[in-house]
């Protein structure tokens, strides 16, 4: 871990000049990953700007129904929220199956968004990792893979990104509120994250400098029919192997609207507006799941290690919509898969 | 008479618990010293080569860096290799670490940066550049089992296989029923809780205090003695705790050796911590493949029993362990071949792992007896009762106790095993499958020569000290009992010195031997204290027991006084002062008996019942229930001992379920080098598990009659568990970790 500077920030503005004053500097808030990238010599700025101190943190009711989400309300705090356990128990439930209560406790909404892979050979400078340094190639690719990404991915990089939260909020079409050097922008989700193409180092659409203010998130018409699934190598405190978030706006037994991403199988998570339309006026049956499932996963990539993926993608998302149809979701709390 | 009840075989909460919850019990890396400088190690990044070119400028320049070691200006050490072999060395090149510029690993210590404070050293040590010479190297057991070998020298306490009794392979051709298991158990990381640290405290002309990570204070001391050319005397090693340790801390490991070549080149105390990323760099319970072939009558009963193992070493060290023999030992069978053989990858030594070499050999014989239960419709329970043998037919020795047949008894009783359908895939509850599995576990009961000091003082308070050391199973617990027991006092008048070079000689703490060693070592030194109080109070010429016979009297709660009149005595004080003593000190040393050793084997048994579900389409795995029935002689504590086999049976669910290093074969580097990639069992994947201690009366042993309990909780939990997936699934995985990828169906 090197030496750097530290600014703390009274203001948006006071924090996005602090920052534009360092040629490598980075923000911090709960730096439950960044600290950690520093220990590892991933992450070696010069300065950090810390924004624990801006008036960012609250939640806050929007229009028509939509929730506005300060950048540093905490993930703990979040998914405790009464409107969001109540209007949005999706991203409630996709929070509380990240992490373990103590990260949840220090982490921020805006730091979730900004969360870097969790591939081996990023995290390890012993290596060579285009994403974090480009041009050095990406073992991974053939090495030990079997967390990585088959869909998106690219000859220089097959990471995945690691957020739970973050998959919930592509399923919720939220907007990522964003301010910087050129003032203000919104960035909807969708756009928020990138693939890895040609620039893997590159996780995001921000432009340097640029700060996360808030999260908007949009009205969400699925009552119960919802739910989160993760997947993973343990029941807890483990990174998703696949993760479904799934909501259905349903009409007795037929679905009307869904919304479907997926995580742990690619560089952001993974949505396809296609997939979520074939299962429009359709009944809520398996057949109709593994049809969207299949529209999802197509283009999917084995690597030599992540093969089973695609299967259990496959099923998890089957799973996911059953869970979503019966209005049964999917339970943070108890480890049983249900 | 009032009768007193011993503490001895009852439930007690740890007499060091209040300590250690409230930090007032000090680790390795907790221990101060005025002036101390902090090292920071830097390891290869790859496994095979020589070091071109290391550039220290960049780092020397920061202020605040007192010296960077390297192999180019290391301090020398002792020449002969067998000056750097400490008490538990594998035959072979002991590693030195900063030795030469050839590098033998991925991670090995290339340099240790040491400056006036920790982040210094660290921001240091990120600018130290080195340059390799690359030469191919294997990481990849699978790949080089060809090479495999029967290590020439063997290993100090650890027995090879034994000749192979009979003619196996041909009763396997002629066995009705045939069973064939080709399993493999991934390299596993110990990664006790506390990361390895030693603190050295520089005293002068006075030597060195080494605060270290280990398991044995003595076998540090004298492995730093011997390598730095130190009088013993100048050397003490004090580790009062450790934060677990599985066996990594029964080797001196490199952090001590950078902290001490720092304190002696610097002249100045001397810290150094070991990262977690830095836990994966030494021992490792070593990548084992094997094939077991079991034939049988239709009856179940075996003909032919063949295991081979094929394990992974270092290139310097013929490390091993005794994986195959318990295939010859566990059951009846008249033909047996085993052999075992290493392969050299360029990875460090392994070292023993928790129940070393049986996790893994059981592992293979037990799914492989599984096997057979299904192939011949036998239950698994009633497989081993009909294989079931009073004789170690390896060594043709009768048993110093085994009470394996009421472990089955009990723990299928507990278990509800009965409610078992036989046919695989055949339980199921909702979208989940459900399985039953079962396994035996076995391990060595050994008691080794130990010394303990009890010194009595006039206020009633003893102290009893002995250099071994409490890894957190409860040794500093049970040696209080014990004390309490032979003296009559309450445990709270009992001090127990343990973890500390200059006490009475322990062997290092291990192979489940401590409780019988060092327990009857302190037994013993308190009934010489005791023996010796009650001389005095019957020389003492006006007292009411005077020239007593010795056989009469009592000592209880500060007294001596005669037992079958507890009026007629004196208080241990005023024994004392009228003989003139301050203090009552005695040590003792204890043996096993070099007789029983000869005529009989000792063995801990257990019978692990295991309850799984599986998700039938996801292939995600919860053990929801485990039972295991243990057979360790005495317990002198049933709390703690409970606790011994909960960690035990964790640690076996890691091994089913989760852990393995993964290797990267062409960086020949371990890749989930962390706590969040490398798993170990959550509280979300430990389900409630019920430990049964079955009556086991045993008088061979050691004079406590105790057999150990450190290592028998995890033996056969991970087979029971691989059973229990086949029961439900009816899919059979012999390459662990059981991840979902190796449960997902094709389907």
């Amino acid at each position: 871990m090197n030496r750097f500077g530290y600014t703390r920030a009274g203001s948006v503005a006071e924090a996005i000049q602090a920052f534009a004053a360092h040629p490598d500097a980075r923000f911090i808030a709960g730096g439950t990953n960044l600290v950690d990238l520093m220990k590892y010599d991933v992450e070696t700025p010069d300065h950090l700007v810390d924004i624990t101190r801006l008036p960012l943190d609250q939640v806050e009711d929007g229009t028509d129904g939509a929730l506005r989400v300060g950048a540093l309300v905490g993930n703990a705090d979040l998914a405790y929220d009464r409107r969001v356990q109540e209007r949005f128990p999706l991203l409630a439930s996709a929070l509380l199956a990240g992490a373990s209560p103590q990260l949840r406790n220090m982490a921020t909404t805006g730091g979730n968004l900004l969360q870097r892979t969790r591939c081996h050979y990023f995290y390890d400078p012993a290596t060579p990792c285009n994403k974090r340094e480009p041009g050095t190639g990406c073992p991974a690719i053939q090495g030990v893979n079997r967390n990585h990404a088959i869909l998106g991915t690219s000859e220089r990089c097959i990471a995945t990104h690691p957020s739970d939260l973050c998959v919930a909020l592509a399923a919720l079409e939220a907007t990522v509120l964003v301010t910087g050097p050129n003032g203000d922008r919104r960035i909807p989700f969708a756009e928020f994250h990138r693939l890895p193409d040609d620039r893997p180092e590159i996780d995001t659409t921000l432009a340097p400098g640029e700060l996360i203010t808030a999260v908007e998130i949009p009205a969400a018409d699925f009552g119960a029919h919802h739910t989160y699934l993760k997947l993973r190598d343990r029941h807890s405190y483990a990174f998703a192997l696949v993760s479904v978030a799934a909501g259905l706006a349903m009409d007795g037994g037929r679905i009307v609207r869904a919304r479907l991403a997926l995580g742990g199988v690619a560089h952001k998570p993974w949505r396809d507006p296609a997939a979520e339309a074939l299962l429009s006026g359709q009944p809520a049956t398996d057949d109709s799941f593994r049809k969207a499932a299949d529209h999802l996963l197509s283009g999917a990539v084995p690597r030599s290690g992540n093969g089973f993926k695609i299967a259990l993608a496959r099923r998890a998302i089957v799973r996911a919509l059953r869970q979503a149809a019966a209005g049964t979701p999917q339970s943070q709390t108890d480890k049983r898969i249900q | 008479m009032t009768t007193v009840t011993p503490f001895v075989g009852t439930p007690r909460s740890r007499v060091d618990g209040r300590a250690k919850v409230t930090g007032a019990a000090r680790y390795a890396a907790e221990f101060d010293a005025p002036d101390l400088a902090h090292g920071w190690v830097v390891s290869s990044a790859v496994a095979r080569g020589r070091i071109a070119r290391i550039d220290t400028d960049a780092a020397m320049a920061m202020p605040g860096v007192l010296k960077i070691f390297t192999h180019e200006n290391r301090p020398r050490t002792a020449w002969f290799d067998y000056k750097h072999r400490d008490q538990t060395a594998p035959p072979g090149h002991p590693f030195r670490p900063l030795y030469s510029d050839t590098i033998l690993h991925s991670g090995q210590p290339i340099a240790l940066v040491v400056a006036e404070t920790l982040d210094i050293a660290r921001d240091a040590a990120s600018l130290v550049r080195v340059l390799y010479e690359t030469e191919e190297h294997a990481t990849d057991l699978a790949a080089r089992r060809d090479t495999a070998y029967v290590p020439p020298k063997k290993r100090s306490g650890i027995k090879p296989p034994p000749k192979p009794r009979g003619d196996a392979p041909g009763a396997f051709t002629s066995a009705p029923v045939q069973v064939r298991q080709e399993s493999r158990v991934p390299a596993e990381y110990h990664n006790p809780m506390e990361p390895h640290a030693a603190t050295v405290v520089w005293k002068g002309k006075d030597g060195i205090v080494v605060h270290d990570k280990t398991q044995g204070a003595q076998n540090s001391q004298s492995y730093i003695a011997s390598v730095f050319g130190l009088s013993p005397s100048k050397v003490q090693v004090v580790a009062p705790f450790v934060g677990g340790a599985f066996g990594s801390g029964l080797r001196p490991q490199y952090q001590v050796f950078l902290a001490v070549m720092a304190a002696l080149e610097l002249e100045r105390s001397v810290r150094v911590s070991l990262t977690r990323d830095q836990m994966f760099t030494f021992g490792h319970r070593p990548e084992t493949l094997q094939i077991v072939t079991l034939g049988a009558g239709r009856d179940g009963k075996l003909v032919s029993v063949q295991h081979d193992a094929v394990a992974e070493t270092s290139r310097l060290e013929d490390y091993q362990e005794v994986v195959v023999n318990w295939s010859g030992l566990l059951y009846r069978c008249d033909n047996v071949a085993l052999t075992y053989r290493l392969a050299q990858l360029d990875v460090s030594t392994p070292c023993d792992m928790r129940a070393p070499g049986a996790t893994i050999g059981v592992f293979a014989l037990e799914i492989a007896m599984d096997e057979l239960a299904h192939a011949t419709g036998i239950d698994p329970v009633e497989l081993r009762l009909r294989n079931h043998t009073d004789r170690d037919q390896n060594e043709d020795k009768p048993f110093t106790s085994k009470e394996l047949r009421a472990c089955y008894a009990k723990g299928a009783e507990r278990f509800g095993w009965s409610k078992r359908k036989p046919a695989p895939r055949s339980m199921r509850e909702g979208s989940e499958l459900v399985g039953y599995g079962f396994a035996t576990g076995v391990w060595e009961a050994m008691m080794m020569k130990s010394s303990a000091r009890a010194t009595l003082t006039p206020d009633g308070r003893l102290t009893v000290a002995t250099a071994t050391a409490d890894i957190g199973t409860g040794t500093y617990t049970i040696l209080t009992q014990i004390a309490a027991d032979a003296l009559g006092v309450p445990m709270e008048k009992v001090t127990t010195l343990i973890g500390d070079s200059s006490l009475p000689t322990s062997p290092i703490e291990g192979g489940s031997w401590a409780a019988a060693s060092s327990g009857a070592a302190v037994d013993a030194a308190c009934r010489s204290v005791r023996d010796a109080l009650i001389g005095l109070a019957r020389g003492l010429e006006d007292s009411p027991l005077a020239n007593i016979d010795p056989d009469r009297v009592t000592v209880r709660d500060g007294r001596v006084f005669l037992t079958a009149d507890p009026d007629q005595g004196l208080a241990i004080d005023a024994v004392m002062a009228a003989s003139g003593v301050d203090k009552i000190e005695l040590e003792e040393t204890v043996l096993p008996d070099p007789k029983t050793m000869l005529t009989h084997a000792a063995y801990t048994h257990s019978a692990v019942f295991a309850e799984v579900r599986v998700d039938e389409e996801l292939g995600i795995v919860r053990v929801t229930r485990v039972v295991n029935a243990v057979a360790a002689g005495r317990i002198l504590n049933p709390k703690t001992a409970r606790s011994q086999i909960l960690g035990g049976v964790v640690m076996g669910i890691g091994m089913a379920l989760e852990e393995e290093a993964l290797h990267d074969h062409k960086l020949g580097r371990v890749m989930n080098h962390n706590f969040a990639e490398y798993h170990i069992p959550v509280n979300a994947d430990v389900p409630d598990i019920d430990v049964l201690f079955v009556e086991e009366h045993d008088d061979k042993v050691s004079p406590l009659g105790v057999k150990g309990l450190g290592e028998i909780g995890i033996v056969g939990t991970a087979a029971a568990i691989a059973n229990a997936i086949f029961h439900a699934t009816g899919k059979r995985v012999n390459d662990l970790p059981i991840t979902v990828d190796k449960l997902l169906d094709e389907a």
